[in-house]
């Protein structure tokens, strides 16, 4: 298995280019929490023509809505909601500079293509490991939509926070070729 | 008449609080000892670091209190109330309410229940979902499960029909973890209803994850033999640990049966991400 290699958020585009599905990297700098409710908010923002309340170009998004923040601790569990509810928002956001995307599970035709379209990244981080990942956040604060309580938009600082590249610029999956590669061929049925 | 019982409902509250604080951050040992088991046998580097992880996540939420994962579900309890036992002193779904209330605050638990149509947070964690089911006897069994969205979005139930029968079952369960691939949290449990009405084959499947990890069904030898076909062929998949590529996809089957009417076949699968948690304890 390759080692993790060291990127820093907001990616530069060279660094997104050298990104390919599989990779393991340790992510540090900016990230952004947005889940369902801020997701359709962003979307109507932008479908009136309004700015985003904060900036989207080079950013990554990180698909999380973590718990509250105990006494003494910078954040509280946090991890990876499933991507596949954000897609009919992604293309949009990826079209208006959006470079990287953290979540979990697969994502649909139209965001793979709009990830290579775009030149961007989806990473993969693992779910239901809440209590490691939060020791890997240094700052948070929340940016925009308060009032959605778990759901609001998050700064957060992360160091070294561990990724794996599910899809990649070429229009890779990793989900797709980890199935090949370790699955045992039978026909698939059909679900009566 | 015999005196009844009296339980206390405040008692109820105190011990639902208790369970769900536990049962967010504490993972069972069996769960452990399943991780623990299923890293000798995931042949795929990726899904042995997984695997990994998952037991050192464990160690440190239970370590520091923090929840094991950020979804701290959705309440679901189920009661099992003694027909002598007597609730006093209050409502006993508002003393559930109250616990899973007070566990979610105290805890630093996610507040994750909200309007169906607006999407506004409810705000406290509540309602959790209650099954009450009366039993002989005067003693109070509760069951606490937080359920995570994300396993939940991924179970289903059909109306097969009875000519489908065991093998159409058996390629139904495997098709529906095939799709859902890395989205449920694998390694997965996989809990299947067969049989009943239509709600309780998906209350079957509910109540198969509460069975401990890999006990395979005690009751009807042809289930358990089901449950190793079913358990052999998922891991067959190719889809490991959060997806990543592996032999362990799931770390158990389980599965429950009723009768069903002459015309029906009624097949229910729940999905149990990795963070199996439940608890419980007798009043």
């Amino acid at each position: 298995m390759n080692d993790f290699r060291k990127i820093r958020s907001p990616l530069a585009e060279d660094e997104v280019s050298r990104l390919h599905c599989g990779d393991r990297v340790l992510l540090s700098g900016v990230v952004y929490t947005a889940r369902d409710q801020a997701h359709r908010r962003m979307f109507e923002a932008l479908s009136r023509g309004e700015p985003l309340p904060f900036p989207l170009k080079g950013q990554v998004l990180f698909y999380a809505g973590p718990t509250p923040v105990a006494p003494g601790a910078v954040i509280g569990a946090i991890g990876p909601t499933t991507s596949s509810r954000m897609d009919r928002y992604t293309p949009a956001l990826l079209e208006r500079g959006l470079k990287g995307m953290i979540g979990k599970g697969k994502r649909s035709p139209e965001v793979i293509e709009a990830v290579r379209r775009f030149g961007a990244v989806y990473f993969g981080a693992m779910g239901g490991v809440a209590a490691l990942l939060s020791r890997r956040v240094r700052e948070a604060s929340v940016v925009a939509y308060e009032d959605l309580g778990p759901e609001a938009v998050r700064r957060l600082v992360v160091e070294d926070f561990p990724l794996i590249v599910i899809n990649d610029r070429e229009g890779r999956d990793l989900y797709e070729e980890a199935v090949r590669i370790y699955g045992k061929a039978r026909p698939s049925s059909p679900v009566p | 008449m015999p005196p009844l019982r009296e339980i206390p409902a405040k008692m109820i509250t105190e011990t639902v609080r208790k369970l769900f604080l536990g049962a967010n951050v504490v993972l069972g040992e069996d769960v452990r000892e399943a991780f623990r088991e299923a890293l000798g046998r995931e042949i795929s580097p990726a899904g042995r670091e997984a695997l990994e992880k998952i037991l050192e996540n464990s160690t440190l939420a239970q370590e520091t209190g923090t929840p094991i994962c950020q979804d701290t579900g959705l309440a679901i309890v189920f009661l099992e109330l003694g027909q002598d036992a007597h609730v006093a002193g209050g409502d006993l779904y508002e003393a559930v309410q109250e616990g899973v209330r007070r566990a979610y605050r105290d805890g630093y638990f996610r507040k994750s229940l909200c309007d169906p149509l607006s999407r506004e947070n409810t705000g406290d964690n509540t309602p959790a979902v209650i099954h009450v089911e009366i039993v002989p006897g005067e003693r109070l069994r509760i069951i606490v499960m937080p359920k995570g969205g994300g396993s939940e979005n991924m179970s289903s139930v059909e109306m097969m029909v009875p000519a489908a029968g065991r093998e159409g079952i058996r390629e139904l369960v495997v098709e529906r973890v095939r799709k859902a691939g890395p989205n449920p949290c694998p390694p997965v449990i996989v809990g299947v209803g067969i049989g009943g009405s239509q709600e309780q084959a998906v209350l079957l499947a509910k109540k198969a994850l509460l069975r401990p990890v890999g006990r395979s069904n005690p009751w009807d030898e042809r289930l358990a033999r089901l449950e190793g076909e079913i358990l052999q062929e998922v891991n067959g998949l190719g889809i490991g640990p959060q997806g990543y590529g592996g032999t362990v996809t799931a770390l158990a089957v389980h599965v429950e049966m009723r009768p069903c009417h002459i015309a029906t076949l009624p097949v229910a699968v729940a999905l149990q991400c990795h963070a199996v948690r439940h608890r419980e304890e007798t009043l």
